[in-house]
Protein backbone atom coordinates (compact mmCIF):
# COMPACT_ATOMS: atom_id res chain seq x y z
CA UNK A 1 0.00 0.00 0.00
CA UNK A 2 1.43 3.52 -0.38
CA UNK A 3 0.88 6.40 1.77
CA UNK A 4 1.19 9.81 -0.07
CA UNK A 5 1.33 12.10 2.76
CA UNK A 6 4.61 9.78 4.24
CA UNK A 7 8.03 10.05 3.75
CA UNK A 8 9.21 6.99 3.00
CA UNK A 9 10.99 5.94 6.01
CA UNK A 10 7.53 6.66 7.60
CA UNK A 11 6.16 4.53 5.30
CA UNK A 12 8.38 1.49 5.71
CA UNK A 13 7.76 1.58 9.33
CA UNK A 14 4.04 1.05 8.91
CA UNK A 15 4.32 -1.58 6.42
CA UNK A 16 6.48 -3.42 8.86
CA UNK A 17 4.20 -2.73 11.39
CA UNK A 18 1.41 -3.67 10.33
CA UNK A 19 1.79 -7.93 10.11
CA UNK A 20 2.04 -6.87 14.35
CA UNK A 21 -0.50 -4.72 14.46
CA UNK A 22 -3.05 -7.25 12.61
CA UNK A 23 -0.95 -10.00 14.75
CA UNK A 24 -2.23 -8.51 18.26
CA UNK A 25 -5.40 -7.43 17.10
CA UNK A 26 -6.45 -11.33 16.16
CA UNK A 27 -4.78 -11.98 19.41
CA UNK A 28 -7.80 -10.63 21.43
CA UNK A 29 -10.47 -11.00 18.47
CA UNK A 30 -10.99 -14.02 16.29
CA UNK A 31 -12.90 -12.25 13.30
CA UNK A 32 -9.89 -11.52 10.60
CA UNK A 33 -12.04 -9.55 8.23
CA UNK A 34 -12.90 -7.30 10.87
CA UNK A 35 -9.67 -7.20 12.56
CA UNK A 36 -7.70 -6.37 9.13
CA UNK A 37 -10.29 -3.45 8.33
CA UNK A 38 -9.30 -2.36 11.98
CA UNK A 39 -6.02 -2.40 11.21
CA UNK A 40 -6.53 -0.79 7.88
CA UNK A 41 -7.87 1.96 9.86
CA UNK A 42 -5.17 2.10 12.13
CA UNK A 43 -2.82 2.75 9.10
CA UNK A 44 -5.01 5.20 7.62
CA UNK A 45 -5.01 7.49 10.44
CA UNK A 46 -1.46 6.91 11.26
CA UNK A 47 -1.34 8.30 7.37
CA UNK A 48 -3.49 11.65 8.46
CA UNK A 49 -1.88 12.44 12.30
CA UNK A 50 1.37 11.04 11.65
CA UNK A 51 2.87 13.79 9.14
CA UNK A 52 0.82 16.52 11.27
CA UNK A 53 1.82 15.54 14.63
CA UNK A 54 5.22 13.43 14.17
CA UNK A 55 5.66 9.33 14.28
CA UNK A 56 5.12 8.51 18.03
CA UNK A 57 7.46 8.19 20.58
CA UNK A 58 5.85 4.13 20.57
CA UNK A 59 4.47 3.35 16.52
CA UNK A 60 3.49 0.03 17.76
CA UNK A 61 1.74 0.68 20.64
CA UNK A 62 -0.23 3.81 18.86
CA UNK A 63 -1.54 1.85 16.09
CA UNK A 64 -2.41 -1.46 18.29
CA UNK A 65 -4.44 0.97 20.42
CA UNK A 66 -6.26 2.23 17.46
CA UNK A 67 -6.83 -0.76 15.73
CA UNK A 68 -8.01 -2.23 19.07
CA UNK A 69 -10.38 0.55 19.76
CA UNK A 70 -11.66 -0.09 16.67
CA UNK A 71 -12.10 -3.58 16.62
CA UNK A 72 -13.94 -2.88 20.17
CA UNK A 73 -16.45 -0.14 18.56
CA UNK A 74 -16.96 -3.20 16.30
CA UNK A 75 -17.46 -5.86 18.72
CA UNK A 76 -19.58 -3.25 20.38
CA UNK A 77 -22.10 -2.74 17.39
CA UNK A 78 -22.43 -6.28 16.73
CA UNK A 79 -23.08 -7.01 20.13
CA UNK A 80 -26.13 -4.38 20.42
CA UNK A 81 -27.13 -5.60 17.19
CA UNK A 82 -27.47 -8.95 18.29
CA UNK A 83 -29.39 -8.21 20.88
CA UNK A 84 -31.97 -5.84 19.38
CA UNK A 85 -32.57 -8.91 17.29
CA UNK A 86 -32.59 -11.24 19.71
CA UNK A 87 -34.58 -8.83 21.87
CA UNK A 88 -37.30 -8.48 18.61
CA UNK A 89 -37.26 -12.16 18.33
CA UNK A 90 -37.93 -12.25 22.49
CA UNK A 91 -34.81 -14.69 23.08
CA UNK A 92 -32.27 -14.07 25.66
CA UNK A 93 -29.68 -11.00 25.20
CA UNK A 94 -26.33 -11.53 25.14
CA UNK A 95 -24.48 -9.56 26.77
CA UNK A 96 -20.54 -9.58 26.84
CA UNK A 97 -18.65 -6.51 28.20
CA UNK A 98 -16.33 -5.80 25.99
CA UNK A 99 -12.83 -5.61 27.55
CA UNK A 100 -10.94 -2.27 27.89
CA UNK A 101 -7.62 -2.32 26.72
CA UNK A 102 -5.71 0.27 28.53
CA UNK A 103 -2.31 -0.87 27.94
CA UNK A 104 -2.16 -3.26 24.84
CA UNK A 105 0.64 -5.77 25.63
CA UNK A 106 3.01 -6.38 23.15
CA UNK A 107 4.14 -9.48 21.61
CA UNK A 108 7.24 -9.28 19.08
CA UNK A 109 5.97 -13.26 18.22
CA UNK A 110 3.01 -11.67 17.05
CA UNK A 111 3.91 -11.93 13.26
CA UNK A 112 5.58 -15.04 13.72
CA UNK A 113 1.99 -16.55 15.08
CA UNK A 114 0.63 -14.29 12.20
CA UNK A 115 2.56 -16.46 9.93
CA UNK A 116 1.88 -19.60 11.37
CA UNK A 117 -1.51 -18.79 10.88
CA UNK A 118 -1.40 -17.96 7.31
CA UNK A 119 0.67 -20.62 6.28
CA UNK A 120 -1.06 -23.31 8.84
CA UNK A 121 -1.68 -27.06 6.49
CA UNK A 122 -4.95 -26.63 6.24
CA UNK A 123 -4.81 -24.52 3.33
CA UNK A 124 -3.71 -24.83 0.25
CA UNK A 125 -0.75 -23.30 -0.82
CA UNK A 126 -1.74 -20.85 -3.67
CA UNK A 127 -4.33 -19.39 -0.50
CA UNK A 128 -1.76 -19.23 1.86
CA UNK A 129 0.98 -17.66 -0.19
CA UNK A 130 -1.95 -14.94 -1.38
CA UNK A 131 -3.21 -14.56 2.49
CA UNK A 132 0.80 -14.44 3.49
CA UNK A 133 1.53 -11.49 0.75
CA UNK A 134 -1.64 -10.44 2.30
CA UNK A 135 -1.71 -10.51 5.61
CA UNK A 136 1.90 -10.54 6.49
CA UNK A 137 3.89 -8.67 3.54
CA UNK A 138 1.38 -6.13 3.98
CA UNK A 139 0.93 -5.91 -0.40
CA UNK A 140 -2.39 -4.78 -1.65
CA UNK A 141 -4.80 -7.47 -3.38
CA UNK A 142 -4.33 -5.26 -6.45
CA UNK A 143 -0.76 -6.07 -6.22
CA UNK A 144 -0.94 -9.64 -5.65
CA UNK A 145 -3.11 -10.22 -7.89
CA UNK A 146 -1.18 -8.73 -10.78
CA UNK A 147 2.16 -10.16 -9.26
CA UNK A 148 0.36 -13.53 -10.22
CA UNK A 149 -1.04 -12.45 -12.98
CA UNK A 150 -4.89 -13.52 -12.22
CA UNK A 151 -7.66 -10.59 -11.82
CA UNK A 152 -7.97 -8.62 -8.79
CA UNK A 153 -11.57 -10.20 -8.07
CA UNK A 154 -10.19 -13.97 -8.42
CA UNK A 155 -7.86 -12.94 -5.74
CA UNK A 156 -9.85 -11.23 -3.84
CA UNK A 157 -11.99 -14.33 -3.35
CA UNK A 158 -9.09 -16.34 -2.59
CA UNK A 159 -7.68 -14.12 0.00
CA UNK A 160 -11.35 -13.81 1.71
CA UNK A 161 -12.16 -17.74 1.11
CA UNK A 162 -8.56 -18.45 2.96
CA UNK A 163 -9.59 -16.09 6.21
CA UNK A 164 -12.64 -17.80 5.94
CA UNK A 165 -11.29 -21.19 6.48
CA UNK A 166 -9.20 -20.10 8.80
CA UNK A 167 -11.72 -18.95 10.85
CA UNK A 168 -13.64 -21.94 9.89
CA UNK A 169 -10.69 -24.55 11.31
CA UNK A 170 -10.52 -23.05 14.99
CA UNK A 171 -7.55 -22.63 14.79
CA UNK A 172 -6.15 -21.18 18.25
CA UNK A 173 -4.31 -17.79 17.36
CA UNK A 174 -0.94 -18.69 19.39
CA UNK A 175 2.25 -20.05 18.88
CA UNK A 176 1.97 -24.01 18.29
CA UNK A 177 3.17 -26.32 21.15
CA UNK A 178 6.84 -27.42 20.62
CA UNK A 179 5.77 -30.73 19.04
CA UNK A 180 3.73 -29.28 16.52
CA UNK A 181 6.02 -26.08 15.74
CA UNK A 182 8.54 -28.03 14.03
CA UNK A 183 6.14 -29.16 11.07
CA UNK A 184 4.52 -25.87 11.53
CA UNK A 185 7.58 -23.41 10.85
CA UNK A 186 8.42 -26.19 7.61
CA UNK A 187 5.08 -25.17 6.27
CA UNK A 188 6.20 -21.30 6.73
CA UNK A 189 8.85 -21.90 5.19
CA UNK A 190 7.86 -23.78 2.38
CA UNK A 191 5.19 -21.36 1.60
CA UNK A 192 7.93 -18.59 1.46
CA UNK A 193 10.44 -20.47 -0.87
CA UNK A 194 7.08 -20.90 -3.15
CA UNK A 195 6.64 -17.01 -3.25
CA UNK A 196 10.70 -16.59 -3.85
CA UNK A 197 10.40 -19.53 -6.41
CA UNK A 198 7.55 -17.97 -8.14
CA UNK A 199 9.33 -14.56 -8.14
CA UNK A 200 12.75 -15.78 -9.44
CA UNK A 201 11.56 -18.53 -12.10
CA UNK A 202 8.01 -17.13 -13.07
CA UNK A 203 5.83 -20.25 -13.57
CA UNK A 204 3.38 -17.89 -15.75
CA UNK A 205 3.76 -15.43 -18.51
CA UNK A 206 6.54 -14.40 -20.72
CA UNK A 207 9.12 -12.64 -18.64
CA UNK A 208 11.51 -14.56 -16.17
CA UNK A 209 11.73 -12.96 -12.86
CA UNK A 210 9.09 -11.21 -10.95
CA UNK A 211 11.40 -9.14 -8.75
CA UNK A 212 8.60 -8.00 -6.40
CA UNK A 213 8.01 -11.47 -5.40
CA UNK A 214 11.40 -12.32 -4.94
CA UNK A 215 12.14 -9.46 -2.64
CA UNK A 216 9.20 -10.12 -1.18
CA UNK A 217 10.18 -13.45 0.05
CA UNK A 218 13.34 -12.05 1.35
CA UNK A 219 12.00 -9.62 3.59
CA UNK A 220 9.73 -12.01 5.10
CA UNK A 221 12.44 -14.48 5.32
CA UNK A 222 14.58 -11.91 7.13
CA UNK A 223 11.77 -11.08 9.28
CA UNK A 224 10.88 -14.80 10.12
CA UNK A 225 15.05 -14.77 11.31
CA UNK A 226 14.95 -11.93 13.31
CA UNK A 227 12.30 -13.83 15.04
CA UNK A 228 14.20 -16.96 14.98
CA UNK A 229 17.81 -16.37 15.02
CA UNK A 230 19.02 -19.74 15.84
CA UNK A 231 16.52 -21.73 13.79
CA UNK A 232 19.34 -23.58 11.14
CA UNK A 233 16.71 -23.90 8.61
CA UNK A 234 15.39 -20.91 8.30
CA UNK A 235 19.17 -19.14 8.04
CA UNK A 236 19.74 -22.05 5.70
CA UNK A 237 16.25 -21.13 3.47
CA UNK A 238 17.18 -17.16 3.72
CA UNK A 239 20.84 -18.17 2.41
CA UNK A 240 19.06 -19.82 -0.20
CA UNK A 241 17.31 -16.98 -1.70
CA UNK A 242 20.02 -14.48 -1.46
CA UNK A 243 22.41 -16.79 -3.22
CA UNK A 244 19.98 -17.78 -5.60
CA UNK A 245 18.81 -13.96 -6.20
CA UNK A 246 22.28 -12.51 -6.47
CA UNK A 247 22.76 -14.14 -10.06
CA UNK A 248 19.39 -12.59 -11.22
CA UNK A 249 20.96 -10.00 -13.42
CA UNK A 250 22.88 -12.47 -15.47
CA UNK A 251 20.18 -15.00 -15.72
CA UNK A 252 18.67 -14.00 -18.84
CA UNK A 253 19.27 -12.52 -22.37
CA UNK A 254 18.49 -9.72 -24.58
CA UNK A 255 14.85 -11.13 -25.57
CA UNK A 256 14.86 -12.84 -22.06
CA UNK A 257 15.73 -16.41 -22.57
CA UNK A 258 17.12 -18.13 -19.51
CA UNK A 259 21.33 -18.03 -19.63
CA UNK A 260 22.56 -21.18 -17.96
CA UNK A 261 24.33 -20.84 -14.96
CA UNK A 262 28.10 -22.11 -17.16
CA UNK A 263 27.21 -19.35 -19.83
CA UNK A 264 26.51 -16.58 -17.34
CA UNK A 265 28.77 -13.41 -17.05
CA UNK A 266 29.57 -13.58 -13.51
CA UNK A 267 30.40 -10.04 -13.13
CA UNK A 268 26.88 -9.40 -13.00
CA UNK A 269 26.48 -11.60 -9.59
CA UNK A 270 25.72 -9.32 -6.34
CA UNK A 271 28.74 -9.34 -4.36
CA UNK A 272 27.17 -8.43 -1.08
CA UNK A 273 24.10 -10.69 -1.67
CA UNK A 274 26.58 -13.15 -2.22
CA UNK A 275 28.83 -12.40 0.82
CA UNK A 276 25.85 -12.36 3.05
CA UNK A 277 24.75 -15.86 2.06
CA UNK A 278 27.85 -17.43 2.27
CA UNK A 279 28.23 -15.95 5.94
CA UNK A 280 24.47 -16.81 6.70
CA UNK A 281 25.51 -20.98 5.64
CA UNK A 282 28.45 -21.46 6.71
CA UNK A 283 27.02 -20.03 10.46
CA UNK A 284 24.37 -22.59 9.97
CA UNK A 285 26.20 -25.32 8.80
CA UNK A 286 28.87 -25.33 11.83
CA UNK A 287 25.87 -25.15 14.28
CA UNK A 288 22.61 -27.44 14.19
CA UNK A 289 21.30 -30.26 12.47
CA UNK A 290 21.73 -30.08 8.69
CA UNK A 291 18.19 -29.18 7.00
CA UNK A 292 17.48 -29.48 3.02
CA UNK A 293 17.58 -25.61 2.67
CA UNK A 294 21.31 -25.82 4.25
CA UNK A 295 22.00 -28.03 1.90
CA UNK A 296 20.79 -26.26 -1.27
CA UNK A 297 22.46 -22.95 0.19
CA UNK A 298 25.97 -24.67 0.53
CA UNK A 299 25.50 -25.89 -2.80
CA UNK A 300 24.61 -22.47 -4.36
CA UNK A 301 27.49 -21.21 -1.97
CA UNK A 302 29.69 -23.41 -3.93
CA UNK A 303 28.44 -22.03 -7.49
CA UNK A 304 28.87 -18.66 -6.64
CA UNK A 305 32.35 -18.57 -4.60
CA UNK A 306 33.32 -20.06 -8.52
CA UNK A 307 35.11 -17.21 -10.49
CA UNK A 308 34.62 -18.91 -13.13
CA UNK A 309 32.30 -22.01 -14.53
CA UNK A 310 35.22 -23.95 -14.43
CA UNK A 311 36.58 -23.48 -11.29
CA UNK A 312 33.09 -25.08 -9.58
CA UNK A 313 34.08 -27.21 -6.80
CA UNK A 314 32.09 -29.92 -8.43
CA UNK A 315 32.92 -32.83 -6.13
CA UNK A 316 32.24 -31.02 -3.34
CA UNK A 317 28.86 -30.62 -5.13
CA UNK A 318 28.68 -34.22 -5.70
CA UNK A 319 28.72 -34.78 -2.41
CA UNK A 320 26.18 -32.77 -1.10
CA UNK A 321 23.70 -33.49 -3.61
CA UNK A 322 24.40 -37.37 -2.19
CA UNK A 323 23.66 -35.94 1.45
CA UNK A 324 20.51 -34.43 0.50
CA UNK A 325 19.23 -37.19 -1.50
CA UNK A 326 19.78 -38.93 1.08
CA UNK A 327 17.35 -37.05 3.38
CA UNK A 328 14.79 -36.02 0.64
CA UNK A 329 12.89 -38.38 -1.95
CA UNK A 330 12.85 -35.48 -4.76
CA UNK A 331 13.35 -36.77 -8.04
CA UNK A 332 14.81 -33.29 -8.81
CA UNK A 333 17.16 -33.85 -6.36
CA UNK A 334 18.54 -37.16 -8.04
CA UNK A 335 18.51 -35.45 -11.65
CA UNK A 336 20.60 -32.40 -10.04
CA UNK A 337 23.25 -35.46 -8.45
CA UNK A 338 23.37 -37.32 -12.32
CA UNK A 339 24.51 -33.37 -13.97
CA UNK A 340 26.76 -33.58 -10.75
CA UNK A 341 28.33 -37.21 -11.38
CA UNK A 342 28.53 -35.95 -15.09
CA UNK A 343 30.61 -32.96 -14.14
CA UNK A 344 33.19 -35.16 -11.88
CA UNK A 345 33.04 -38.61 -14.14
CA UNK A 346 32.25 -37.47 -17.39
CA UNK A 347 28.92 -37.23 -19.45
CA UNK A 348 28.27 -40.79 -19.78
CA UNK A 349 28.31 -41.40 -16.00
CA UNK A 350 25.49 -38.96 -15.88
CA UNK A 351 23.22 -40.57 -18.19
CA UNK A 352 23.93 -44.21 -16.50
CA UNK A 353 22.33 -42.38 -13.75
CA UNK A 354 19.41 -41.11 -15.54
CA UNK A 355 18.63 -44.14 -16.79
CA UNK A 356 17.66 -44.87 -13.43
CA UNK A 357 15.10 -42.02 -13.26
CA UNK A 358 13.51 -43.11 -16.24
CA UNK A 359 11.29 -45.72 -14.10
CA UNK A 360 10.13 -42.63 -11.92
CA UNK A 361 6.60 -42.06 -12.72
CA UNK A 362 7.10 -38.33 -11.31
CA UNK A 363 9.80 -37.36 -13.93
CA UNK A 364 7.63 -39.39 -16.81
CA UNK A 365 6.98 -36.37 -19.73
CA UNK A 366 9.07 -34.28 -17.47
CA UNK A 367 11.05 -31.33 -19.44
CA UNK A 368 13.55 -31.61 -17.33
CA UNK A 369 14.81 -35.19 -17.86
CA UNK A 370 15.08 -34.49 -21.34
CA UNK A 371 17.03 -31.40 -21.02
CA UNK A 372 19.09 -32.98 -18.45
CA UNK A 373 19.80 -35.58 -21.17
CA UNK A 374 20.30 -33.73 -23.98
CA UNK A 375 22.89 -31.40 -22.01
CA UNK A 376 24.49 -34.68 -21.18
CA UNK A 377 24.21 -35.63 -24.70
CA UNK A 378 25.41 -32.50 -25.99
CA UNK A 379 28.77 -33.05 -23.63
CA UNK A 380 29.15 -36.18 -24.82
CA UNK A 381 29.59 -35.40 -28.03
CA UNK A 382 25.89 -37.15 -29.95
CA UNK A 383 25.03 -33.96 -30.94
CA UNK A 384 21.81 -35.16 -33.17
CA UNK A 385 20.46 -36.98 -29.60
CA UNK A 386 20.79 -34.13 -28.04
CA UNK A 387 19.10 -31.81 -30.66
CA UNK A 388 16.46 -33.54 -30.51
CA UNK A 389 16.03 -34.17 -26.95
CA UNK A 390 16.16 -30.79 -26.25
CA UNK A 391 13.20 -29.96 -28.85
CA UNK A 392 10.71 -32.28 -27.19
CA UNK A 393 12.24 -30.15 -23.98
CA UNK A 394 10.89 -27.17 -25.45
CA UNK A 395 7.55 -28.94 -26.66
CA UNK A 396 7.05 -29.95 -22.74
CA UNK A 397 8.11 -27.37 -20.20
CA UNK A 398 5.27 -24.76 -19.87
CA UNK A 399 7.80 -21.45 -18.95
CA UNK A 400 8.48 -19.79 -22.08
CA UNK A 401 11.91 -17.98 -21.67
CA UNK A 402 12.63 -22.05 -21.07
CA UNK A 403 10.97 -22.95 -23.95
CA UNK A 404 12.85 -20.31 -25.99
CA UNK A 405 16.11 -20.99 -24.18
CA UNK A 406 15.83 -24.86 -25.35
CA UNK A 407 14.99 -24.34 -28.76
CA UNK A 408 18.35 -22.08 -29.31
CA UNK A 409 20.36 -24.08 -27.78
CA UNK A 410 18.69 -26.90 -30.02
CA UNK A 411 19.01 -24.29 -33.13
CA UNK A 412 22.68 -23.79 -32.50
CA UNK A 413 23.88 -27.05 -31.88
CA UNK A 414 21.99 -28.30 -35.16
CA UNK A 415 24.11 -25.57 -37.11
CA UNK A 416 27.42 -26.46 -36.00
CA UNK A 417 26.81 -30.41 -36.57
CA UNK B 1 -13.86 -1.98 -27.22
CA UNK B 2 -12.37 -5.18 -26.39
CA UNK B 3 -10.68 -7.65 -29.74
CA UNK B 4 -9.06 -11.32 -28.67
CA UNK B 5 -6.40 -11.75 -31.34
CA UNK B 6 -5.79 -15.77 -31.85
CA UNK B 7 -2.73 -16.86 -33.40
CA UNK B 8 -3.48 -20.11 -35.18
CA UNK B 9 -0.75 -22.83 -35.87
CA UNK B 10 -0.69 -26.08 -37.81
CA UNK B 11 -0.56 -29.35 -35.91
CA UNK B 12 3.34 -29.05 -36.40
CA UNK B 13 4.12 -25.15 -35.65
CA UNK B 14 5.90 -25.89 -32.47
CA UNK B 15 8.26 -28.34 -34.54
CA UNK B 16 8.43 -26.22 -37.77
CA UNK B 17 9.63 -23.44 -35.17
CA UNK B 18 12.00 -25.48 -33.62
CA UNK B 19 13.74 -26.18 -36.67
CA UNK B 20 14.27 -23.00 -37.91
CA UNK B 21 17.98 -21.38 -37.47
CA UNK B 22 19.10 -19.94 -34.08
CA UNK B 23 19.21 -16.22 -35.23
CA UNK B 24 15.74 -16.33 -37.11
CA UNK B 25 14.05 -18.18 -33.32
CA UNK B 26 16.08 -15.16 -31.55
CA UNK B 27 14.40 -12.56 -33.68
CA UNK B 28 10.72 -14.13 -33.95
CA UNK B 29 11.32 -14.14 -30.10
CA UNK B 30 12.54 -10.51 -29.55
CA UNK B 31 9.58 -9.41 -32.04
CA UNK B 32 7.38 -10.72 -29.86
CA UNK B 33 8.74 -9.83 -26.50
CA UNK B 34 8.72 -5.80 -27.86
CA UNK B 35 5.42 -6.08 -29.46
CA UNK B 36 4.19 -7.31 -25.71
CA UNK B 37 5.84 -4.08 -24.50
CA UNK B 38 4.30 -1.81 -26.73
CA UNK B 39 1.02 -2.80 -26.16
CA UNK B 40 1.42 -2.48 -22.78
CA UNK B 41 2.81 0.70 -22.81
CA UNK B 42 0.33 1.37 -24.68
CA UNK B 43 -2.52 0.92 -22.39
CA UNK B 44 -4.11 -1.64 -24.70
CA UNK B 45 -2.73 -4.76 -23.91
CA UNK B 46 -5.56 -6.84 -21.90
CA UNK B 47 -3.95 -10.33 -21.84
CA UNK B 48 -1.93 -12.47 -23.73
CA UNK B 49 -0.99 -15.97 -23.07
CA UNK B 50 1.20 -18.41 -25.44
CA UNK B 51 -0.23 -22.02 -25.25
CA UNK B 52 1.26 -25.55 -24.87
CA UNK B 53 2.53 -27.33 -27.76
CA UNK B 54 -1.00 -29.74 -28.91
CA UNK B 55 0.41 -32.74 -28.12
CA UNK B 56 -0.81 -32.94 -24.62
CA UNK B 57 -3.99 -31.54 -25.48
CA UNK B 58 -7.61 -33.06 -24.63
CA UNK B 59 -10.89 -32.65 -25.29
CA UNK B 60 -13.17 -33.15 -22.25
CA UNK B 61 -16.62 -34.03 -21.97
CA UNK B 62 -19.27 -34.71 -18.89
CA UNK B 63 -20.03 -37.96 -18.67
CA UNK B 64 -23.53 -39.61 -17.68
CA UNK B 65 -22.40 -38.91 -14.06
CA UNK B 66 -21.20 -35.51 -14.51
CA UNK B 67 -17.02 -37.16 -13.88
CA UNK B 68 -15.08 -36.07 -16.60
CA UNK B 69 -14.33 -37.94 -19.92
CA UNK B 70 -11.16 -36.78 -21.78
CA UNK B 71 -10.38 -37.86 -25.29
CA UNK B 72 -7.33 -36.73 -27.33
CA UNK B 73 -7.19 -34.30 -29.73
CA UNK B 74 -8.73 -35.74 -33.37
CA UNK B 75 -5.61 -36.22 -35.42
CA UNK B 76 -8.13 -34.80 -38.18
CA UNK B 77 -8.11 -31.21 -36.87
CA UNK B 78 -5.31 -29.42 -38.90
CA UNK B 79 -4.92 -26.01 -37.07
CA UNK B 80 -4.11 -25.58 -33.21
CA UNK B 81 -4.48 -22.46 -31.17
CA UNK B 82 -1.11 -21.45 -30.20
CA UNK B 83 -2.05 -18.02 -28.67
CA UNK B 84 -3.64 -15.22 -28.11
CA UNK B 85 -3.68 -11.71 -27.38
CA UNK B 86 -6.73 -9.28 -25.91
CA UNK B 87 -6.50 -5.85 -26.68
CA UNK B 88 -8.37 -2.50 -25.46
CA UNK B 89 -8.69 -0.20 -28.16
CA UNK B 90 -11.00 2.84 -29.43
CA UNK B 91 -11.49 1.06 -33.01
CA UNK B 92 -11.70 -2.30 -34.98
CA UNK B 93 -9.43 -0.70 -37.33
CA UNK B 94 -6.98 -0.02 -34.44
CA UNK B 95 -7.14 -3.90 -33.49
CA UNK B 96 -6.68 -5.19 -37.11
CA UNK B 97 -3.86 -3.07 -37.54
CA UNK B 98 -2.16 -4.65 -34.24
CA UNK B 99 -3.28 -7.87 -35.85
CA UNK B 100 -1.40 -7.34 -39.05
CA UNK B 101 1.94 -6.54 -36.94
CA UNK B 102 1.81 -9.13 -35.23
CA UNK B 103 1.22 -11.38 -38.04
CA UNK B 104 4.16 -9.54 -39.97
CA UNK B 105 6.31 -11.31 -36.88
CA UNK B 106 9.61 -12.18 -38.82
CA UNK B 107 9.86 -15.63 -39.79
CA UNK B 108 12.69 -17.90 -41.52
CA UNK B 109 15.10 -15.90 -43.26
CA UNK B 110 13.77 -12.77 -40.94
CA UNK B 111 11.35 -12.26 -43.78
CA UNK B 112 7.39 -11.35 -42.28
CA UNK B 113 5.91 -14.35 -41.79
CA UNK B 114 2.27 -13.62 -42.46
CA UNK B 115 0.67 -16.04 -40.39
CA UNK B 116 -3.15 -15.87 -40.24
CA UNK B 117 -4.39 -13.72 -37.18
CA UNK B 118 -8.13 -14.55 -36.28
CA UNK B 119 -9.81 -11.20 -34.83
CA UNK B 120 -12.87 -11.21 -32.86
CA UNK B 121 -15.06 -8.87 -30.78
CA UNK B 122 -15.33 -9.55 -27.03
CA UNK B 123 -18.85 -9.13 -25.79
CA UNK B 124 -18.30 -6.41 -23.34
CA UNK B 125 -20.38 -3.86 -24.78
CA UNK B 126 -23.02 -2.44 -22.49
CA UNK B 127 -26.33 -3.30 -22.53
CA UNK B 128 -29.37 -0.99 -24.15
CA UNK B 129 -31.78 -0.17 -22.59
CA UNK B 130 -34.81 -0.18 -23.31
Amino acid sequence: MTFASLDRRAEQLLRDLAPQVLGATLRRFRDFAACEDAVQEALIAAAAQWPRDGVPENPRGWLIQVALRRMTDHVRSEISRRNREAVASEDVPIVVAPAVYAEPGIDPDDTLVLLFMCCHPSLSPASAIALTLRAVGGLTTAEIAKSFLVPEATMAQRISRAKQSIEASRIPFGLPDAAERAARLSSVLHVLYLIFNEGYTSSSGPSLHRTDLSNEAIRLARAVRTLLPDDTQVAGLLALMLLTDARRAARTGPVGELIPLDEQDRSLWDRDAIAEGVALVSTALSSGPVSEYQLQAAIAALHDEAARAEDTDWPQILALYGVLQQMSDNPLVALNRAIAIAMVDGPRAGLVMLESLDRDERLAGSHRLAAVRAHLLERAGDRQAAVALYRQAATRTTSIPERNYLLMRAARLSATS
Amino acid sequence: MKYMLMMNGPRDAYEQFGSWPQKDIEAHIGFMVSFSQKLTASGELISAEGLDAPTQAKVVRAGKDGKPITDGVFPESKEFLAGYWIVDVASPERAYQIAAEASAAPGPGGKPFNMPIEVRQVMSGPPETA
